[in-house]
Parts: C-alpha cells; sequence; structure tokens
C-alpha cells in the first residue's frame, strides 16, 4: 500500500517532467517561427497529421507545424550516435546526462502555481511544487544551477576538440561573472520578504500588490540581463556561437546526446522565465483577478495556474525576440560588462534597496502612500545609477589596438 | 603584420552618441524592429511564398536567369554561328559546341551540335553577355528538374524546344538592344 502523500508527489513528478519536456519541444518548434516571421519568412509549417501515409484518399493536414517536434525528436533518435574515437568517452556521456538532471531538478522546488484545494483528492491543500515545503526554494535553484556549468565544462574538455574547449572556457568563465549580479539581483528580493522560500516570496507581492519589478527596477533589471547570460541565449551565447565556434561545446555531440544538450538549454531558459516571473513579476498573483489569500478556492486556484503560466509565456517570448534584436558581446565586452557594469549596479541596488526598507519599516503606517514614494524613489536610483554607470564606465565598442598601452595592460584590461 | 605597422591605415570610428553611451535607447530601438518584422510577417507580408502551393512571381522574366535557350531566326534556323565565344566565357565550363560549316549563305560555320550541363551551370549569364547574336538566352524556367544526370545535359533539339516554349512569354531582347533579329 502505497501512502497517498508518495502518490501526490509522483503524480506531480510525472506532471512536471512530462509537460517540461513536452513544453521544450513546443518551444523549439515556437521558436523556429518566431525566427521565420522575424525574418520575413514563414517557417516550419508542413509537418501534422501525414493522414495520406494510412489511406490514399485523404489529404496530409498540416497544423501549422504541429508536428515538428515529434518529427525533430525522431531525427535525433535515429540518427547515428557517433563518438569520435579521440574523446574521453565516460565524460563524453556523462556530460550531457548531468547537464539535463541539473536542468530538471531545478523544477522540482518551483511551484506551478498557488495550492489546490482540499476535498477532491485529499484532505489537505495540494501544493504546487513537488518538493513543497523545502523552505529554502531559492537555495536549491541556484545550488542545481551552478551544476549545469559543470555539463558544458565537462563536454567541452570530453570532446577533446579546440572548438569545444574554447567554448567550455568561455561558458565557465561566464558563468561565474554572471553568478555574482544573478545573486546580488535577489538579494533585494529577500531583503524585503526576509524569505528564501519560493512561495512565501510571491506571497509577500501578493499581498501588497507591489510586484517586485516595480519596487526594485534596478535589482530586476541586473537579475534580467544575469538571467539571459545565465541560460546562455543571445545576445549571451558565447558558449556556443555557431559564427565562431561551429557549436561550442557540444560541437562534436550527434543524436539523443545532442538532443539532451539541446532540451537541457530550453530548460534553463524556462527555469530563468520561472524565476524571473516569481522573483519580480509576482508569481501566479494579478490584480482583481487572483486574490491573494493563503487557501484560495478552486476558482482563484485555476486562474492563480493559469496567470503563471501566461506570464512564463510572454516571458519565453520576449527571450525569442530579443534573440534577434541584439547582436552578440565580444568577449571582453562581456567581461566588462559583467564586472564594470552589472556588479556595481547590483551593490547600488542592494544598498538602496537595504535603506529604503528601513525607511519603510520605521514609518511604519505613519505616512500615506509610503509605497509609491519608495517605489519612485527606487526608480530614481535606477536611473541615476543607470546614468552614472554608462558615462563612468562605457563599454569598449570600437575595435581599435590600444596602442598606447603595453601588452600587460591590455591584458589586464580584458 | 603588426598593428603598429605604418601601412595600416586606422579609421576613425564615429563616437558613440548619448544614447548609445545609455545603450537601452539603442536596445529599444532595435526590438521595435523586431516588431515591426514581426507585425508585417503575421499580416502575410513576408516574402517567402509556400512553393510547391504557390508559385514565386517573377519581376521581370527579362533579366531571369533560369533554363538556357538557343534562339531561332526569322527561318526558324538556329541563331547560332558556332563562334564559341560562349563556351569560352563559361566559368563553368558547361556548354560544349561542335561547329561545321554552314550550309546557308548569311555565315560560315553552324552549331552540329550544341550541349548545355545544366547541372554544371551557374546561371551567372555570362553565355548570355558574350554572345555576338544573340543566339543564347535565359529564360525565366526556374523549377528545373531531372531524373538522371544524363537527363540534365540539354543538347540542341531540346534547347530550341525552350525556345519554341518560352518566345510568346519572353519575347528576344535584341531588337530594343539593337540586336540582329
Amino acid at each position: 500500500m502505497i501512502e497517498p502523500q508518495i502518490l501526490i508527489i509522483l503524480v506531480k513528478v510525472v506532471i512536471v517532467i512530462g509537460g517540461l519536456m513536452t513544453a521544450a519541444a513546443y518551444f523549439v518548434l515556437l521558436e523556429r517561427r518566431m525566427a521565420a516571421w522575424v525574418q520575413d519568412r514563414v517557417g516550419p509549417n508542413r509537418v501534422g497529421a501525414p493522414l495520406s501515409q494510412l489511406n490514399k484518399s485523404w489529404k496530409d493536414l498540416r497544423l501549422f507545424g504541429l508536428g515538428q517536434p515529434a518529427a525533430d525528436g525522431v531525427k535525433f533518435i535515429l540518427k547515428e550516435e557517433y563518438t569520435p574515437a579521440h574523446v574521453d568517452k565516460r565524460l563524453f556521456v556523462l556530460a550531457p546526462i548531468s547537464i539535463l538532471v541539473a536542468a530538471l531538478a531545478t523544477f522540482a522546488v518551483i511551484p506551478f502555481g498557488s495550492v489546490l484545494p482540499n476535498g477532491l483528492f485529499w484532505d489537505e491543500p495540494i501544493d504546487m511544487a513537488v518538493s513543497s515545503g523545502a523552505g529554502v526554494g531559492m537555495l536549491v535553484v541556484f545550488a542545481l544551477s551552478s551544476i549545469a556549468v559543470y555539463g558544458v565544462i565537462l563536454g567541452g574538455w570530453a570532446s577533446n576538440n579546440k572548438y569545444s574547449f574554447l567554448g567550455a572556457l568561455r561558458s565557465s568563465a561566464q558563468l561565474i561573472a554572471y553568478e555574482l549580479p544573478l545573486g546580488l539581483g535577489i538579494l533585494g528580493v529577500i531583503l524585503a520578504t526576509g524569505s528564501l522560500d519560493l512561495d512565501k516570496i510571491i506571497a509577500a507581492q501578493a499581498e501588497t500588490g507591489w510586484w517586485f519589478a516595480f519596487t526594485q527596477p534596478l535589482g530586476f533589471f541586473v537579475f534580467f540581463v544575469a538571467a539571459f547570460a545565465e541560460a546562455a541565449r543571445l545576445p549571451f551565447d558565447l558558449p556556443e556561437c555557431e559564427q565562431e565556434l561551429i557549436g561550442g561545446y557540444h560541437t562534436e555531440y550527434a543524436g539523443i546526446k545532442l538532443l539532451l544538450f539541446l532540451v537541457a538549454e530550453f530548460l534553463h531558459m524556462i527555469a530563468a522565465s520561472f524565476l524571473i516571473v516569481m522573483l519580480f513579476f509576482g508569481g501566479w498573483h494579478f490584480w482583481f483577478i487572483t486574490g491573494s489569500e493563503a487557501n484560495p478556492g478552486w476558482v482563484h486556484a485555476i486562474l492563480r495556474i493559469a496567470v503563471l503560466m501566461t506570464k512564463i509565456f510572454v516571458v519565453i517570448l520576449f527571450f525569442m525576440l530579443v534573440r534577434w534584436s541584439w547582436p552578440r558581446f565580444r568577449f571582453d565586452q562581456l567581461m566588462a560588462f559583467a564586472w564594470k557594469v552589472m556588479l556595481p549596479l547590483g551593490l547600488i541596488n542592494f544598498v538602496a534597496i537595504a535603506v529604503i526598507d528601513q525607511v519603510k519599516t520605521m514609518s511604519g503606517d505613519s505616512i500615506p502612500g509610503i509605497d509609491l514614494m519608495c517605489a519612485v524613489a527606487a526608480w530614481g536610483v535606477c536611473i541615476a545609477a543607470w546614468v552614472v554607470i554608462s558615462f563612468a564606465g562605457p563599454l569598449v565598442a570600437d575595435n581599435l589596438p590600444r596602442l598606447d598601452l603595453d601588452p600587460f595592460d591590455v591584458d589586464s584590461q580584458i | 603584420m603588426k598593428a603598429d605597422d605604418p601601412d595600416i591605415k586606422w579609421v576613425e570610428e564615429p563616437q558613440l552618441g548619448l544614447s548609445g553611451k545609455m545603450y537601452a535607447p539603442m536596445f529599444v530601438q532595435g526590438l521595435a524592429t523586431t516588431f515591426k518584422h514581426l507585425k508585417s510577417s503575421l499580416q502575410g507580408k513576408g516574402v517567402t511564398v509556400s512553393y510547391p502551393d504557390e508559385e514565386p512571381s517573377i519581376e521581370n522574366p527579362l533579366i531571369y536567369r533560369g533554363v538556357h535557350r538557343l534562339n531561332k531566326d526569322s527561318q526558324g534556323r538556329v541563331k547560332c554561328v558556332a563562334c564559341f565565344l560562349c563556351a569560352t566565357a563559361c566559368p563553368a565550363h558547361c556548354i560544349d559546341i561542335i561547329g561545321i560549316e554552314s550550309p546557308w549563305e548569311d555565315r560560315e560555320k553552324y552549331p552540329e551540335s550544341f550541349t548545355i550541363d545544366e547541372l554544371r551551370c551557374i546561371y551567372c549569364g555570362m553565355c548570355e553577355e558574350a554572345c555576338p547574336v544573340d543566339a543564347i538566352e535565359l529564360t525565366s524556367l526556374y523549377n528545373l528538374t531531372g531524373r538522371s544526370r544524363e537527363e540534365m545535359i540539354f543538347d540542341k533539339e531540346k534547347l530550341l524546344s525552350v525556345y519554341d516554349a518560352t518566345k510568346d512569354t519572353e519575347p528576344m531582347q535584341s531588337p530594343e538592344l539593337g540586336g540582329t533579329v
């Protein structure tokens, strides 16, 4: 006899993994269609239901290309799974597995909604996160997302290929550099809520109705950009830039192992979208629609899931649009951006949020409109810091050699 | 060559303006361009056509570079004088001509055989440029397919039949260009 609690968790695991894999497959299709639309093309719109294979008189249904993910998957699985002779076989196999496992494990603590009310399945409310009650969801997410860099480095190292190695080197430098602003971005949120629990962070935003994107704009900006870099999306896709490194760390991979890498990349993007939405866009909260009580009824519970998924979808659409709007950074620009722009901005945000929060706590409810005033102050700090940084330490945008410096100075600048 | 070589002339790149230094305005500008293209694509104004279902429109067939044809003169004879200028100009060496003495009064030679390997051809139009009597021309036929390599080597009869098939839709360019009709 299985405990009902374990059964519920197993059902949640199945739903989450199945949903994520399906979502990743269809996001690949969406990405390809979006790319085509932005470039004035049509995109993959042919693969649908091949009914004429069953009966000659039936016509094939195209279904806007919705069969494309299945075709892609079958293609990857049926391809020759070639392992080059010069690779370190154990690490070569381990790399895609570790990166996918780390990417999937992240979603164990990410809530996919609020809670389901009791009564229908179970006599207690069902939490929408697989591993509910961990209490330190943020820490788990960040610990696991740091493991992702191991997959990249292992893949690049085991491939024994110059392009792969360069990609892995770049990737490790980039991910380590951008972990810092990522952490600084969430520090403000943790300061404001006093919790590492994702549920509590969302609940704090739902209670006041002030999403942290409005009250901590600078932190939001820093986190948003760093999340792009952590997900290795354009304009930060230096680990695998096709034009320079062929495929970066997965140059030598083919077949199902390559598929694991690609799926893991999409899972990173989905996880980044979840974090952005939950930390800065109120998670499942939307004004007047979802309510903010801790134990919602069925209507609110369903609405909260729908709102959360809609927000995630919009953020992912933005990820895909940015890809075609911005050129890739050069590597020195990438590093300069991390250490000279993002890091100071993150620190300024941390100090500003600490001061503003303290003022808010001390004033209590004595001053009417204190929330609005704090938000305005945060926006003022954001704009001022932005202007100062952009004039004090502008990105090196030209390609001229630094003839006035000796080579040592040039190296130290990079 | 080192960076301080005196032969290198370094061009001053334009300085970043205010919006360039601020970075965000430029990003918004780029995003606006993306949205513009996305919108026009979603309204069905994309460039690509769904080819087998929908034929692409060729704006000016006279300057399109598709399948070759060998033109005929007013008496129905092949216009080619077997001068080999096209074969010489061809960068892909896809034209093969065997010229023999002409049975007609107005020229010395004519091609006994004239073959073009359509698979070798790169459709550059140099043969058309080189021809002194406007005998070889590129038509606007683009859907060139075959089941074997041999089938894609077009001989004189095939090239003349392309002329018969396209002479009404694509009149010879020579009159306007002052060539010999």
